[in-house]
């Protein structure tokens, strides 16, 4: 397999033009977490016209909740959850000039228009591998809805931070060519 | 009759809770081992080598292996010579808000409708059976939400049968792809009724990977099963490769002369899974 590639977040548009489905990255910089409820939050106040927490322009959004940390740790495991569920909310967010979204598993057709059509990337980290990928967190901080616990938005300092584009810019999908090549039946 | 307290029951129930998020039954890692052997895909290949590497780092570091500690299942033997004094659904509880306190894990259980987190982690889902003996038994399963949203049941026509069992679990894992974190482990309830099917399916994923089905036709019926689950190409997080599923497992019960119940539990491949007996 070929090395990965090193990329800085947030992301710039020379940047995702280089990046191709299937490709390995290690992405070092600031990324923001958020998932299903911080999503709906992010949304009504688009809806009531108002600012959100952290401006998304070029920002990558992880969808995380991860465990508590225990004492002295920086986050504790943080692994990706399943996209699909924040598909309702994600054109809208990238109209907004979000670039790259990090999960697991694959997005609607809406959300693949918009990541064409804006040109955005979406990121696949191993589902399950939390404790492994915690490692490469190196700063977490609360920056809006701390109610929200699990779900709040984090603000992460990553440093090769490993995943996998899923969905460029072009429309290359990893899922549908991967899947392809392996499968065995009609 | 023999006396059980409480506290040891809940004490217990901590104590299971921490050990299945953070460290994985000799049954799984060594079916993701042997998987990462015969992946034809290099990608898949390094996808199954990462998981490996996390389930070390887990049991090493004493860290959960996965962020979703899941809500949790138990299945809970009671003897009939035991004698409980409390009520064990509140025992057990108090272990789940202690274990998921003390072990740093996620709470990730909240109110159906208005999505309030219970803040910690109950109430757990518990099954309870009587059987002979004076030991109690307690198997825990804590169940994350990104493999339990892409199960599914089916009430199919008699008249569909086996070929429509087959092709109900088959479509069922298609359509997950890589959403329930492959490769997987598929449990599927056959018969009974609505209810009596899922929880079939549930059970039958506590079997130990890679042991065979006691039952010769079902066993035959897995095997066929996962060939043609991995011949679907899906491969680790759906990513293409030839390692879909790392088992199928069956169990059946018999059902009405009308209906035939199909579920599909599908399960990641962090399948946690602990007992204790007391």
């Amino acid at each position: 397999m070929s090395e990965p590639i090193k990329i800085a977040a947030p992301l710039t548009e020379d940047v995702i033009e280089k990046l191709r489905a299937g490709d390995k990255v290690l992405i070092t910089g600031v990324i923001y977490t958020a998932r299903d409820a911080a999503h709906k939050r992010l949304i009504a106040l688009l809806d009531e016209g108002k600012a959100l927490p952290f401006d998304i322009k070029g920002q990558f959004i992880y969808y995380v909740g991860p465990t508590p940390a225990k004492p002295g740790a920086i986050i504790g495991s943080a692994g990706p959850t399943t996209s699909g569920r924040m598909d309702a909310y994600t054109p809208r967010l990238i109209e907004l000039g979000l670039k790259g979204m990090i999960g697991k598993g694959q997005r609607s057709k809406e959300v693949l228009d918009a990541i064409k059509n804006h040109k955005a990337v979406y990121m696949a980290a191993v589902g399950g591998a939390a404790a492994l990928i915690a490692r490469s967190i190196k700063k977490a901080e609360i920056i809006a809805y701390e109610d929200l616990g699990p779900e709040a938005i984090r603000r992460l300092e990553v440093r090769d931070f490993p995943a996998i584009v899923a969905n460029d810019a072009f429309g290359g999908d990893l899922f549908e060519e991967g899947v392809r090549k392996y499968r065995k039946v009609g | 009759m023999r006396k059980v307290s409480a506290e040891e029951i809940t004490k217990t129930v901590r104590a299971l809770c921490i050990s299945a998020a953070c460290d994985l039954e000799p049954d799984v890692v060594s079916a993701v081992k042997s998987a990462a052997v015969k992946e034809e895909s290099p990608l898949g290949k390094e996808v199954l080598e990462q998981i490996i590497n996390n389930f070390e780092i887990a049991g090493r570091e004493h860290l959960p292996m996965c962020q979703d500690t899941g809500i949790a299942v138990f299945f809970i033997e009671v003897g009939r010579g035991v004698q409980l004094e409390f009520s064990l659904e509140d025992a057990v509880n108090e272990g789940v808000r202690q274990g998921y306190r003390d072990g740093y894990l996620r709470k990730s259980v909240c109110h159906p409708l208005k999505r309030t987190n219970t803040g910690d982690n109950t109430p757990a889902i518990i099954h309870t059976t009587l059987v002979e003996g004076d030991k109690i038994k307690i198997k825990i399963a804590p169940k994350g939400a990104g493999s339990e949203n892409m199960s599914r049941l089916k009430m199919l026509k008699p008249a569909e049968g086996v070929e429509g069992i087959k092709s109900f679990v088959i479509e069922t894992v298609s359509v997950g792809g890589g959403n329930p974190c492959p490769p997987i482990v598929v449990g599927v309830g056959v018969g009974g009724s609505f209810d009596k099917s899922a929880l079939l399916a549930k059970k039958s994923l506590l079997r130990p990977v890679g042991t065979p089905n006691p039952d010769n036709d079902l066993d035959a019926l897995e095997k066929e099963l996962l060939a043609s689950i991995n011949a679907l190409g899906i491969g680790p997080m759906g990513f293409g490769g030839t390692t879909t599923a790392l088992a199928v497992h069956i169990e059946t019960y018999p059902c009405h002369i009308a209906s035939l119940p199909v579920a599909v539990n599908i399960q990641c491949h962090a399948d946690r899974h602990k007992e204790a007996v007391i």
